[in-house]
C-alpha cells in the first residue's frame, strides 16, 4: 500500500514537472494542452509550478517545526525536537531551492539575479531565521536545553513570519507578481484567476511538492529516531 | 499597599545597575564611539536622507544589542538566578526585566537620537511627532525582542556573540519599518502617512511581549 502510494507520488511529480515544461503556450489555446501567454512574463511564467510549491513548502516546513516545537514544550518529549529539527532542515532545503529558482527567474525577467525585492528580502529573512535556528543548535550541548532553548526562538521567529510573508510586501511596493508595484500583466498569476488548465497543474504541483515534503520528513525522522538509540547503545 | 512584583524586579535592576554602572557607562562609550565612526566617515560629503536615516538605526540597533544583550546573563553569573526563581513567578520576572529594558533603550535611543541631530548638519527633521513616535515605539519594540532573545542566550554556552544574529531576522520588520517612517519625518509627511507604519511597529510589540510572556516560563525555569 505505502509503497503504491510512494510510486503514484513519483510518477505524479514527474508528470507535474513534464506538463510545466513542455506543454506549449500559445496566443489563443485551443484545448486544455495548451496554455495562454500572460503578457509580460511568457514562456517565463513556468516557474509557478516549481518555484512557488517550493516557497510554500519552505513555510509549511518552518511551521511544522514550529508546531513541533510547541509540542515539544508541553511534553518535554524528544521525539518532538527531532520532528522539530527534521521539518527545518528539509524547511532549509526549499527554502534554499525557492530562492535559487526565484533568482534566476529575476534574472530572467528583472535583469538581475537580486535586487532586493520586498519577496525577495523576505526569503532572504526566512533563510536567516533558518540559519540562527541551526547556529542555535549547535551552540547548546545539553541535549533538552538545546531541545527547549530552539523551540523558544522558532516560536520567537514564527511570530515574526507574518509580517515578512503577508504585511511587508504589501506596504512596500515591489515588482514580484503580485505586490503593489505590480499594476500589469503578472496579476492574474497571484489572484488565482489564471487559465483553468494552469491552475489544475499549479495545484498539482503544490500537492505533489507537499506530498513529497511530508514523505522526505518521515524518512529524517525516522533516521533521526534510529540515531538517538544507536547513540543511547553507545 | 504592597507595591506589584514586576516593578519590585524593575528596581531591584536599577538598583544593581546604579551599583557598578557597568551597563550604563558601557553603553554611553559604544555609543560615543559608534557615532564618531559615522561623523568621519562621512566626511565633508553630502548624504542622501535615506542613507542617514538607516545609519541612525544601524548605531541604535547595534548599541541595543551591546547593552541588552547581558540582561540574564549577570543573574546566571553572579548566580542570583536562583534566588529570583525562587521569589517569584517567571512571568514578573520577565515583565520586570522587560520595564527595565524599556527604559534604558528609550534612554539610549532619545539620546542617540539627539546627539545624532545635532551633530549630523544633513539630518533635518521635519516631523518632529512622527520622529519621537518612531523612536518611542522602535525602543519598545527592540526591548519586547531582546528580553526574551537574552534569556535564551544566557542558557546558551556561547554567551555574546550569538545575541546579533538570533535577534536579527527577528527584529528587520521592526527596523526596516522604522527606517520607513523616519524617512518620512524627514520629508516632513503628515503624521496620518506614518500611521501604517505605526500601527505594524505596536503590533510587532504586542505579538512580541504576548510570545514571550508565554514562552519565557519554558526558559527561566529550565
Amino acid at each position: 500500500m505505502k509503497t503504491a502510494l510512494k510510486s503514484l507520488l513519483v510518477l505524479w511529480l514527474t508528470a507535474v514537472i513534464i506538463a510545466g515544461i513542455a506543454v506549449p503556450m500559445v496566443k489563443s489555446p485551443s484545448g486544455p494542452l495548451e496554455f495562454p501567454v500572460i503578457p509580460g512574463l511568457e514562456e517565463k511564467a513556468r516557474n509557478i509550478f516549481f518555484h512557488v510549491p517550493m516557497a510554500w513548502t519552505s513555510v509549511l516546513a518552518f511551521f511544522m517545526a514550529l508546531y513541533s516545537g510547541v509540542r515539544y514544550l508541553r511534553s518535554k518529549d524528544q521525539d518532538h525536537d527531532l520532528r522539530s529539527v527534521s521539518a527545518a532542515g528539509l524547511g532549509m532545503m526549499f527554502c534554499i531551492l525557492a530562492t535559487v529558482t526565484g533568482s534566476v527567474w529575476a534574472k530572467f525577467n528583472w535583469g538581475s539575479f537580486w535586487n532586493w525585492d520586498p519577496r525577495e528580502t523576505s526569503i532572504f529573512i526566512l533563510l536567516l531565521i533558518y540559519g540562527a535556528y541551526f547556529v542555535l543548535r549547535s551552540a547548546v550541548e545539553d541535549e533538552e536545553k538545546r531541545a527547549t532553548l530552539s523551540a523558544v526562538y522558532s516560536i520567537i521567529a514564527g511570530v515574526t513570519v507574518p509580517f515578512f510573508v503577508f504585511v511587508m510586501p504589501r506596504i512596500m511596493s515591489g515588482l514580484h507578481p503580485g505586490s503593489l508595484g505590480d499594476e500589469q500583466g503578472s496579476g492574474p498569476v497571484v489572484q488565482m484567476n489564471m487559465a483553468p488548465n494552469m491552475l489544475v497543474l499549479f495545484f498539482a504541483s503544490l500537492a505533489g511538492f507537499t506530498l513529497l515534503y511530508l514523505w522526505m520528513l518521515s524518512l529524517r525522522v525516522r533516521t533521526a529516531r534510529l540515531e538517538a538509540v544507536t547513540n543511547t547503545i553507545e | 499597599m504592597v507595591t506589584p512584583i514586576p516593578y519590585q524586579v524593575f528596581v531591584k535592576e536599577v538598583a544593581s545597575e546604579f551599583r557598578t554602572r557597568y551597563a550604563l557607562n558601557a553603553l554611553l562609550m559604544f555609543v560615543v564611539t559608534t557615532l564618531t565612526m559615522v561623523v568621519f566617515s562621512l566626511g565633508d560629503n553630502t548624504v542622501p536622507y535615506e542613507i542617514l536615516s538607516g545609519m541612525l538605526w544601524i548605531v541604535i540597533f547595534f548599541s541595543a544589542m551591546s547593552g541588552l544583550s547581558r540582561t540574564f546573563v549577570t543573574e546566571e553569573e553572579r548566580g542570583t538566578s536562583l534566588t529570583l526563581r525562587l521569589l517569584t513567578s517567571a512571568t514578573n520576572v520577565y515583565i520586570g526585566k522587560f520595564l527595565y529594558n524599556v527604559v534604558l533603550i528609550l534612554a539610549m535611543s532619545v539620546f542617540i537620537a539627539f546627539a545624532y541631530r545635532l551633530i549630523i548638519d544633513d539630518f533635518v527633521v521635519r516631523s518632529s511627532s512622527i520622529f519621537w513616535t518612531t523612536i518611542v515605539l522602535g525602543g519598545i519594540g527592540l526591548a519586547a525582542a531582546s528580553t526574551i532573545l537574552a534569556a535564551i542566550i544566557a542558557k546558551a554556552n556561547t554567551k555574546g556573540t550569538l545575541f546579533p544574529v538570533l535577534a536579527f531576522p527577528v527584529l528587520l520588520p521592526l527596523l526596516l519599518t522604522c527606517i520607513r517612517a523616519t524617512v518620512l519625518s524627514v520629508e516632513g509627511a503628515f503624521f496620518s502617512e506614518a500611521f501604517k507604519d505605526f500601527q505594524i511597529l505596536v503590533s510587532f510589540s504586542v505579538v512580541m511581549i504576548a510570545a514571550s510572556v508565554i514562552v519565557f516560563e519554558y526558559v527561566w525555569n529550565d
